[in-house]
């Protein structure tokens, strides 16, 4: 993996950088010592370090464009960091760049219940969103599974999923509004607490853009009210493929469950025995399938969903009778990663989206891989929303079994792309999934991608060696070429 | 003298828009014509006519998506998804009667440029929630696609929303794939009779802020009520607020009884069941009490909920009914001089939020800001964003925005 080359101009001038960068942010909000940068060196993918020139922690949006102002005339590259929890190294520093930390963004500016909506700093947690506002009964409902540290201004540039996002969407489905600062400084605000905003949606454009277009810093979210009772459903199957088509005839019998996951029997077992869930262990693929809203809509579709999966051949099926229970139900699921990491030195997880139908495939296809490779793999899957996460196990210590994961898990993307889905649904392309963008997207497709970017940051400072394999200059990427000059329009058929 | 090219394929797109590009000619671009009245009329001698670049080419329900070329008429997947109890959840209107042309004809195309979504973007979200993938022939005439066909993707910037709601101004779709999903068993909806616009608006807040998933809140004053086809919505003699109740049947009953008694305080409650329910709300997603007087101007406000009868009541003009929880405001008044245009701006600068003219002549349409003006620097950005998808400015010139 090719970060892009530093430039030795940029890390002479660091002393003189410094200093401007004093003069907008006093006391300690500029890092310069190693011992301090060492923190940021790396993100949630920490098989990739490096030092940055320089941290710098603003409090004001004011000062975030100063400084972005500031870089821009001195060529500085600028990373944006919320909490560092990226899965694709979307937050790896730079040697020649600046890091942006949002860290002391962290206030609930306001709650507004009347609108259903509430005004936060883009470093509130995920889980600080609903925390300060389930006293009133409400919630913010995505919830990627590091929500208790992962930040709001994070999961606007990764677009972050969570376990209930098939009923409830992703995190662009529940945004009202943005402030967000260009790398020129200009502050532009998008939406509010209305809907649907006019002009291009730069709303939906921003989520997800994985801190390339600008630095975030304010957050209007939509709030939901807390469904009245949620109960969940443990069912266990003999083959993965079972399991699967209980997935599809409950969708097909008109379900949509606030979250749908599966387990494979790495998994399951893995999870077990770590938190003791209550799982069944002899059975190939779990699902939990979990009903939330009016009490007395729950019980008739749990009743519903028991009976499909009945019909498709569940051996294990378990209701959970109380809140605990329901708790405990996805403690298994919630811990799988750190599950799995007990039982290998480490683990590499992967974040491919496939069409629901394809799953024996890609699960046989997987096993395949895995004899291939040598390497034990433990799958987990948002069954709804067909979200693979297959985390490879492997040891850092033994050499070339880092290359042989990373080379495992590029198959397990290629894969994804070539029966229909994606490189990947919720964690982003960041440094890691950067060199396979091509496996799904063409030149064209990338370059037009990249004129969007130049509408926000022409000189390619914010972020770079992200997403893109290629940095074309936008100067280049400007140019139009007509081939054979100003033809007469040929035979189309005209009326 | 300018033409139509009728493309039948997606080559035939790229054609027609690499040779406007090459010739800097400006092309209007048509799904099947059906909001053609809607916006600002476009300054355009040739017209790129999508309605042979049609079809579904790919429909599983089971996995809830559906792909079609982007001038498939939009009957035609209504059709496909009723026969196996789908939706479209964001319900998209058709505007057709409103704007005077030929109801049912609009395409799929030409709704997600337009990104008009029914009564139930509250809760479902809007077009721009549901459009998974596209491609797309930009204005330098090449072919890009964007997303895919599942839910979870976010691989590379997402496309798809920049193109929802452009107007055909980036780049013509020609074949796009949408989140679909099931259709509700049931439908009722709980009436509540005779509320001023700003109690009704906080008896919707009540309501949307429920645990009870409703999935549309809307207030008709009381001469708009009376025109309702449905019977007891018309002889209510008063203003009508209506809240909508989906799912299976045992929770919309549950459901429909517990919020009458927990807004019994506001007075008298009615409920309206499946097919009432269903025409009732098809009238207020397609502005049916607008639909008469088709001389007056039609505006459709975004503002935030709370907001909507102090909106109403500023604008002191014309004629207003609520959806989205009072969010969406649907204002009718005089046609002549700007439309009311610069009274409705003023009355939104302080308080957030955007109006776009409907209908109008199509004079008042070109004078006047058909969509919110925008601040210079975000005016500017937009303009860069275009400048990348379409650098001669040949795609519905002028359709959002004068110079865009």
């Amino acid at each position: 993996m090719q970060m892009p080359e530093p430039d030795q101009a940029i890390i002479d001038a660091k002393r003189d950088i410094v200093a401007a960068l004093q003069a907008i942010v006093p006391g300690e909000g500029v890092i310069v010592d190693e011992d301090e940068l060492r923190a940021y060196e790396t993100d949630g993918l920490t098989a990739y370090k490096q030092l940055p020139l320089i941290v710098v922690l603003p409090e004001t949006t004011e000062q975030v464009s100063r400084i972005l102002k500031c870089c821009r005339e001195r060529g500085v590259k600028v990373v944006p960091r919320g909490a560092g929890t990226s899965l694709s190294g979307g937050a790896l520093p730079l040697a020649d760049g600046i890091i942006l930390g949002l860290g002391k963004f962290n206030r609930v500016l306001e709650i507004d219940l009347e609108n259903r909506c509430a005004v936060v700093q883009p470093g509130v947690t995920n889980l600080g969103v609903t925390k300060a506002v389930e006293a009133d009964g409400f919630y913010y409902a995505p919830d990627p599974s590091s929500q208790i540290a992962c930040t709001i201004g994070g999961n606007v540039a990764e677009n972050s999923g969570g376990v209930h996002c098939l009923k409830y969407g992703l995190t662009t489905n529940n945004l009202l509004g943005l402030e967000m600062v260009l790398m020129d400084g200009t502050i532009l605000r998008v939406g509010g607490k209305h809907l649907d905003a006019e002009g291009y949606d730069l709303l939906g454009l921003m989520t997800g853009s994985e801190g390339l277009l600008g630095v975030v810093t304010e957050v209007t979210v939509r709030l939901l009210r807390k469904p009245e009772t949620a109960r969940a459903v443990l069912l266990g199957f003999e083959t993965a493929e079972q399991a699967g088509d209980t997935v599809a005839a409950i969708i097909a019998a008109g379900i949509i469950p606030g979250g749908m996951e599966m387990m494979d029997k790495p998994a399951i077992h893995a999870a077990e025995d770590f938190v003791q869930a209550g799982y069944p262990l002899d059975v190939e693929a779990l699902l939990i399938v979990e009903l939330d809203g009016p009490q007395a809509e729950v019980d008739h579709l749990l009743a519903e969903v028991s009976r499909i999966a009945e019909e498709h051949g569940a051996i294990t099926s378990r209701v959970s009778e109380s809140e605990e229970e329901r708790l405990s139900f996805w403690a298994g699921r919630k811990a799988a990663f750190p599950a799995v990491g007990r039982i290998s030195p480490d683990y590499y997880c992967m974040d491919g989206t496939i069409p629901r139908a394809q799953l024996p495939l890609v699960l046989r296809r997987m096993r395949e891989m895995s004899e291939k490779y040598g390497l034990r793999v433990a799958n987990v899957f948002h069954a709804g929303d067909g979200n693979l996460h297959p985390l490879i196990l492997y040891d850092a210590n033994k050499p070339g079994e880092l290359e042989a994961a990373e080379d495992f898990g590029s198959d397990i993307l290629k894969l994804c792309v070539e029966v229909g889905g994606v490189l990947t649904g919720e964690h982003g392309v960041g440094v890691e999934k950067r060199d396979l963008m091509g496996e799904m997207f063409s030149e064209i497709d990338l370059k037009q991608q990249q004129r969007v970017k130049c509408a926000f940051d022409p000189e390619a400072l914010l972020n770079p060696g992200k997403v893109f394999p290629q940095l074309h200059r936008c100067a280049e990427l400007g140019r139009m070429h007509i081939s054979g000059g100003k033809l007469p329009f040929p035979d189309l058929p005209r009326f | 003298m300018g033409s139509t090219f009728s493309a039948e394929n997606r080559d035939q797109v790229v054609e027609a828009v690499a040779w406007a590009a090459a010739e800097e000619q400006p092309l209007e671009i048509l799904g099947r014509g059906s909001k053609r009245a809607l916006g600002r009329p476009v300054q355009a001698a040739h017209s790129l006519d999508l309605s042979k670049l049609s079809g579904i080419t790919l429909y599983e329900p089971e996995e809830l998506v559906l792909s079609a070329r982007a001038g498939t008429p939009l009957a035609e997947i209504e059709a496909a998804l009723d026969a196996e109890n789908q939706m479209m959840a964001f319900e998209p209107a058709d505007l057709a009667p409103l704007l005077g042309t030929e109801t049912g004809n609009g395409s799929i195309g030409g709704m997600l440029a337009c990104n008009l979504s029914g009564p139930r973007r509250i809760k479902a979200g809007a077009a721009r929630d549901h459009f998974l993938g596209v491609e797309s022939a930009s204005g330098r005439g090449e072919v890009f696609k964007s997303g895919g066909r599942v839910v979870k993707n976010v691989t590379g910037y997402d496309l798809c929303k920049l193109l929802c709601g452009s107007y055909g101004t980036l780049a013509v779709m020609t074949d796009v794939t949408l989140k679909v999903l099931p259709r509700p068993q049931k439908t009722y909806t709980v009436l509540l009779l005779g509320l001023d616009d700003a109690t009704a608006v906080k008896a919707m807040s009540r309501a949307l802020g429920s645990p009870h998933e409703v999935a549309g809140a809307a207030h008709l004053p009381a001469a708009l009520a009376a025109g309702s086809e449905v019977s007891y919505v018309a002889a209510a003699g008063g203003a009508v607020t209506a809240l909508r109740l989906e799912g299976p049947g045992p929770s919309v009953e549950y459901r429909c009884a517990a919020l009458r008694r927990e807004l019994a305080d506001l007075g008298e409650t009615e409920e309206l069941h499946s097919q009432n329910s269903l025409t009732f709300w098809r009238e207020l997603r397609d502005v049916r009490p607008f639909w008469t007087g088709s001389d007056r101007a039609v505006w459709r406000l975004s503002v935030a909920p709370s907001l909507g009868p102090e909106v109403v009541a500023s604008i002191a003009e014309g004629e207003a009914f609520y959806d989205w929880g009072g969010g969406l405001v649907w204002l009718a008044l005089s046609a002549d001089g700007d439309a009311g245009a610069a009274r409705i701006r003023d009355v939104l600068q302080p308080l957030g939020g955007h109006a776009t003219l409907i209908r109008a002549p199509a004079e008042v349409r070109a004078a006047e800001a058909v969509f919110q003006p925008q601040d210079p620097a975000m005016a500017a950005l937009q303009a860069r964003v275009k400048e990348g998808f379409d650098p001669h400015r040949i795609l519905n010139p002028g359709r959002m925005y004068a110079g865009l």
